[in-house]
């Protein structure tokens, strides 16, 4: 199997420069002959459409939303990073390439890393161009703020909206090539496989999901941007229609999965309120500057907040365990996501857990208040104010800070979050794994591309804040557009691609089979059913910490789960029309075979690093243990229908940076 | 000229006809208000039927009224277009409405104006047709023959029928002003944060004002005169 | 809590629809959505076919839900979207009308899913700024006021989920049409083109069968980001003032 990163030579700082700049072009008259097909129209897939479109190749672009605008890189909160140094306060390209490969744990590629820094800056230079409005000083100059896991202020924002807003710019610039003729928009159409002829990506098959009608799209490439696979968890804060069959369907053909172990559990989102939970929502990791942690010290303390004699309020000061702030003293609140959430974990598990289901803890605001109260009493003048009039004035300063969170805290649970502690509890929100690419953002098939969190490329084992938005973005406005020339540079002779050859035709056969296989079933079960089963599996034996022993037989009750699926399923209607059950049905059949994958590689990876906490390579405090020696590398898996996956290595070499191990004590 | 009709018939055009004429309206309305109010004056009408005849003979009036039958028509025949293409914007209605933030008016301005068309109609008939054409009796003052109109008005608001059909009628008015007035502001895109409520208050004030004066006209006709 | 709800089917856009009456039970904490997951489940157990909305990030930020809830898009609450919608805004024992969008710019799909390809085309017609790729000076190269830049937030916040158009006794899209108008043309690097955008988003407006705007404001009201019906003053502005003021001709709807 031809696996070959393919970074260039030289010096760190100008590989790509250099690269760029000597790579293979394809000349306008050629770039008019070939078509280029893009499947999903988020940050990464809607950036890279609308610039390929640009550039005056024939782009399809595919979503299975009725609109590019309803991707989820719309949800993203908190912002975008870029080494701007507008500050002044020591930002560069490189310190943004050694956060990022710190906060990955050293488990990603320099080369990727460092090219992400530096088309970064471009990203911001393009978004205002756009018309994205950014967060602004009165200077009218741009406005930034620092994120977790790093020391200089490099967050650009749009309100607590920066996603939508990066999307809508992408979504506009797709929009216009649409309108100019360089791109054809296929909405609610839905990848359901990939094409290979004579070892190279030639297209797609789709269902158009209104019709149910399956379509035949040939293409000289084909570029994937859809998304991560969270919701293989059931419970994430993905959208609901988050799936990973574009990437799965892929890797059935043949491409390599890398890392799919590693999932981030961002710490702070509002706890499960019951078995009808149908998805998890985030609240940003900015209220941890002002929110401290705590549950209570004494068991019977928990046991009366459960059965609701007692509430947070009730219990004293000496009688609560504001557990970061005991266990990290240097960064309390403030540790990386990983930690924090493996710390609440831990709390849990030991029984503190302060909901009726034990798990939840408090993010409280009352010292914030407090201290907010009095700053504020003593800069309007006010020597001597009562209680009263304190938490009066600080609850003023928490909502001019978090108003719209606090707001959405309470539509949701019911809670005043100013009155009384919120409960928040980690969960799954990011998959840094991903399909394997080379510097190319090239799979290990020839003329299939994988950009954003579809890929592996950037984060390594954990994601730093704000970084998801600036990779999306970059792949898709600054990279792929040149990379993909590598390719297709080679395909200037290739004629229209015949979308009725033998290999679409089998494609085509193939996936009507299995959609037939899955409404023939006629079982008991619901879908939705069997991937909540899904779900409670990954996050027992795959989730925030791990085992072998329970990687062994989460495997195996993975496994069993898809006998059984494959058996009862229930799926209603019919084929040829708009049925999602039937799309959801596919999606989790896809999930029940990425599970038992992400199972494997957790159980290869005998380490814990970023997201992945393996409980025996702990430190005796706890802490992760990494193992350099034999872990730095990349498990790109291969998958083997009815057998055992098998391991490719990517050796990771680090030469510009020193593996350390992190401490936030 | 193509673009001048693409523009009208555009809906923001369509709205801005809707807009300007409702406004010369609007402006209509209170100088016939204040000619109006000289019948409370207790002369026996001669203030009154000296200005009638003044409005109606003036050729400066005369002309400008042409422009005013043009704006009514033209707000009419435009209100009539934009209400249909309006119903016509959902095949299906809801079985649940409940719209509890919208106004009354906002939401019925293509019923109030019909019923102010049928008032207008009456209104028109009884008193600017015979004006204009019907045989009136005659006063004289200063040797000068003029119409009676006064008299009319009088003989008029005997009925206690149109003292209700033209108290309605205001209270109708009312209605489809205060809904108006903003409106045609907000049409033509005069919509700021600070000029607004003012926009809007003096609004509800002249649409109450206005109508008001104009309904103390039969009443006080019935009961006093 | 014991709920009735009655849920309007439609097989597809060619066949008549009608409301269906089911009981559910559920619990306040629930979202809206999950007491709509509940029914289907409890349908499919028993082999029949689920309500079918739309739905995906149920945090209020996609756009994709549209139903009228007991009358009101998206529900009972202010500036908050169906998914976001608990139960405990509901009472023990009621009965609960939903509907699709109904507009004829937005036709139903099935149950109550509705066709709003009608907006993407909107936007196609000019709802962007025409940089290519690679063509952007430095961000900080243009200045621009604090104020402005939120103003321009405001409008950007909308999430193109249509309930304006729901909403409006005149199915009117102006709402929409001008939170973009105005977003874009607030920002000097979308102003340079904001004659030509104004008047071709309208046309295209106009040429998908929406309503025209009699300036009721439900809109606002109704519109889960609170979008202020200002920006359709801003946009009848710029319209008029892009027909008379500039050499740009008007396009026929």
């Amino acid at each position: 199997m031809p696996f070959k990163a393919n970074s260039p030579e030289g010096a760190l700082d100008d590989k790509w420069t250099k690269y760029r700049s000597t790579m293979n072009l394809v000349a306008p008259n050629n770039k008019r002959r070939i078509d280029i097909i893009v499947v999903g129209t988020g940050l990464a897939g809607a950036a890279a459409a609308a610039t390929l479109g640009e550039l005056g190749y024939n782009v399809k672009a595919f979503t299975f939303h009725d609109s590019p605008r309803r991707a989820h890189s719309i949800a993203a909160q908190g912002g975008i990073n870029a080494a701007k140094n507008y500050q002044n306060d020591g930002d560069s390209v490189f310190r943004l390439f050694y956060d990022t490969i710190k906060g990955g744990d050293y488990r990603s590629r320099e080369s990727n890393v460092h090219r992400l820094a530096e088309v970064s800056r471009n990203i911001i230079d393009q978004c205002v161009a756009q018309g994205v409005p950014f967060a602004r000083e009165y200077g009218g100059l741009l406005a930034n703020r620092s994120f977790g896991g790093v020391q200089v202020s490099r967050t650009f924002y749009a309100k607590g909206q920066t996603g939508q807003q990066l999307l809508l710019g992408a979504y506009q610039a797709l929009s216009r090539q649409i309108s100019l003729g360089n791109v054809e928009m296929y909405n609610r159409h839905e990848m359901l496989d990939v094409v290979i002829e004579d070892g190279k990506a030639r297209g797609i098959i789709a269902r158009n999901l209104l019709t149910g009608k399956l379509e035949r799209f040939g293409a000289h490439c084909v570029v994937l941007g859809t998304g991560g696979y969270g919701n293989v968890f059931y419970l994430s804060t993905n959208a609901m229609g988050s799936n990973v069959s574009a990437a799965w369907r892929a890797t059935k053909r043949g491409a390599l999965m890398a890392n799919p172990c590693y999932t981030q559990i961002h710490p702070t989102c509002i706890p499960v309120s019951g078995d009808y939970q149908s998805k998890l929502t985030l609240m940003s990791e900015s209220l941890r500057n002002d929110g401290r942690v705590w549950v209570p010290a004494h068991k019977e303390d928990v046991m009366a907040i459960r059965e609701g004699r007692m509430s947070a309020k009730d219990i004293p000061e000496d009688r609560r365990d504001y557990y970061l702030e005991r266990r990290y003293p240097a960064f309390g609140n403030l540790v990386p996501r990983d930690v924090a959430s493996r710390a609440a974990k831990v709390a849990c598990d030991e029984g503190f857990g302060v909901n009726k289901t034990g798990l939840a803890v408090f993010l409280d605001f009352a010292s914030a208040i407090q201290r907010y109260g009095k700053t504020e009493a003593h800069s309007n003048g006010l020597h001597n104010p009562d209680a009263k009039k304190i938490e009066e004035l600080g609850k003023k300063v928490i909502e001019a800070k978090y108003g719209n969170l606090f707001e959405m805290y309470e539509k949701i649970t019911g809670e005043n979050p100013y009155e009384v502690p919120m409960k928040i509890f980690p969960a799954v929100h990011y998959t840094m794994g991903g399909l394997w690419v080379d510097y190319n953002l090239e799979t290990n098939i020839p003329g299939l591309f994988a950009l954003g969190e579809c890929n592996f490329s950037d984060h390594g084992a954990n994601r730093l804040g704000a970084s998801a938005l600036m990779q999306g973005l970059a792949d898709g406005y600054f990279v792929i557009p040149y990379t993909i020339g590598q390719f297709l540079s080679k395909e200037i002779r290739t004629p229209k691609i015949d979308n009725s050859s033998p290999a679409f035709m089998e494609a085509e056969k193939d996936v009507d089979d299995r959609l037939k296989k899955l409404l023939s079933i006629n079982g008991s079960q619901s879908v939705e059913s069997f991937h909540r089963r899904l779900g409670l599996i990954m996050w027992e034996y795959c989730g925030m910490s791990r085992n072998a022993e329970g990687l062994q037989k989460g495997r195996k009750l993975i496994q069993e789960l898809r006998e059984e699926f494959w058996k009862d399923v229930f799926v209603p209607g019919n084929e040829d029309e708009f049925n999602p059950e039937l799309e959801k049905a596919t999606r989790v059949a896809d999930f029940l075979e990425l599970g038992e994958l992400m199972m494997v590689d957790a159980l290869d990876r005998n380490e814990s690093c970023g997201g992945h906490f393996r409980e025996e390579y702990q430190s005796e405090e706890g802490e992760a243990l990494r193992r350099d020696d034999e872990y730095a590398y990349v498990a790109a898996w291969e998958w083997v229908n009815g057998g055992d996956p098998i391991l490719h290595r990517e050796d990771l070499e680090f030469e510009n940076v020193e593996l350390k191990t992190r401490s936030y004590k | 000229m193509s673009w001048i009709t693409n523009f009208l018939t555009s809906s923001i055009g369509r709205k801005l006809i809707m807009s300007l004429t409702g406004l010369f309206l609007i402006q209509f309305l209170l100088v016939h208000l204040i000619g109006n109010l000289q019948l409370l004056v207790d002369d026996g009408g001669e203030k009154f039927n000296l200005y009638a005849q003044f409005m109606t003979t003036n050729p400066i009036i005369k002309a400008t009224s042409i422009l005013l039958y043009s704006g009514i028509v033209l707000h009419i025949i435009q209100g009539l277009l934009i209400w249909k293409q309006n119903s016509g914007s959902r095949n299906t209605r809801y079985a649940v409405s409940k719209n509890p933030n919208v106004d009354f008016a906002s939401k019925n301005m293509g019923w109030l104006g019909t019923i102010i068309l049928v008032f207008l109609i009456l209104h028109l008939w009884q008193f600017w047709f015979k004006m204009k054409f019907g045989t009136m009796d005659m006063i004289p003052y200063e040797g000068v023959e003029v119409k009676n109109l006064y008299a009319l008005v009088a003989a008029t608001f005997k009925n206690p029928f149109y003292v209700i059909a033209y108290v309605i009628g205001m209270i109708v008015v009312g209605l489809h002003l205060k809904h108006g007035f903003q409106s045609s502001f907000q049409t033509l895109g005069l919509n700021h944060k600070k000029y607004t409520p003012l926009i809007k208050g003096l609004g509800s004030i002249y649409s109450i004002l206005v109508p008001l004066g104009f309904a103390i006209i039969p009443i006080y006709f019935y009961f006093f005169r | 809590m014991k709920l009735t709800l009655k849920i309007w089917k439609q097989a597809n856009n060619k066949t008549a629809g009608k409301f269906e009456t089911y009981p559910v039970e559920a619990d306040e904490h629930m979202s809206f959505l999950e007491m709509l997951d509940v029914l289907n489940e409890s349908l499919l157990t028993e082999k029949k076919e689920p309500v079918v909305f739309e739905h995906d990030c149920r945090e209020g930020i996609c756009g994709s839900c549209s139903m009228v809830i007991n009358g009101q898009p998206h529900g009972p609450n202010k500036g908050t979207t169906a998914c976001q919608l608990h139960m405990r805004s509901f009472k023990d024992g009621q009965t609960i009308t939903i509907e699709p969008w109904r507009a004829k710019a937005f036709p139903i799909v099935k149950d109550l899913v509705v066709d709003r390809s009608a907006f993407d085309r909107i936007i196609q017609a000019g709802g962007y700024i025409s940089v290519n790729t690679g063509q952007a000076q430095d961000g900080n190269a243009i200045p621009i006021e604090k104020g402005l830049a939120s103003e321009a937030m405001d409008a950007a916040t909308c999430i193109g989920c249509g309930a304006c158009v729901a909403a409006c006794p005149n199915a009117s899209a102006m709402l929409f049409t001008s939170a973009k108008v105005s977003h874009l043309g607030l920002m000097p690097q979308g102003e340079v083109e904001h004659t030509k955008r104004v008047q071709s988003m309208v046309t295209q407006m106009d040429t998908e069968g929406f309503g025209n705007c009699s300036n009721v404001g439900v809109c606002e009201a109704e519109c889960p980001k609170g979008i202020s019906i200002e920006n359709i003053a801003r946009m009848n502005r710029q319209y008029i003032g892009s027909v008379f003021g500039s050499a740009t001709k008007v396009e026929k709807a």
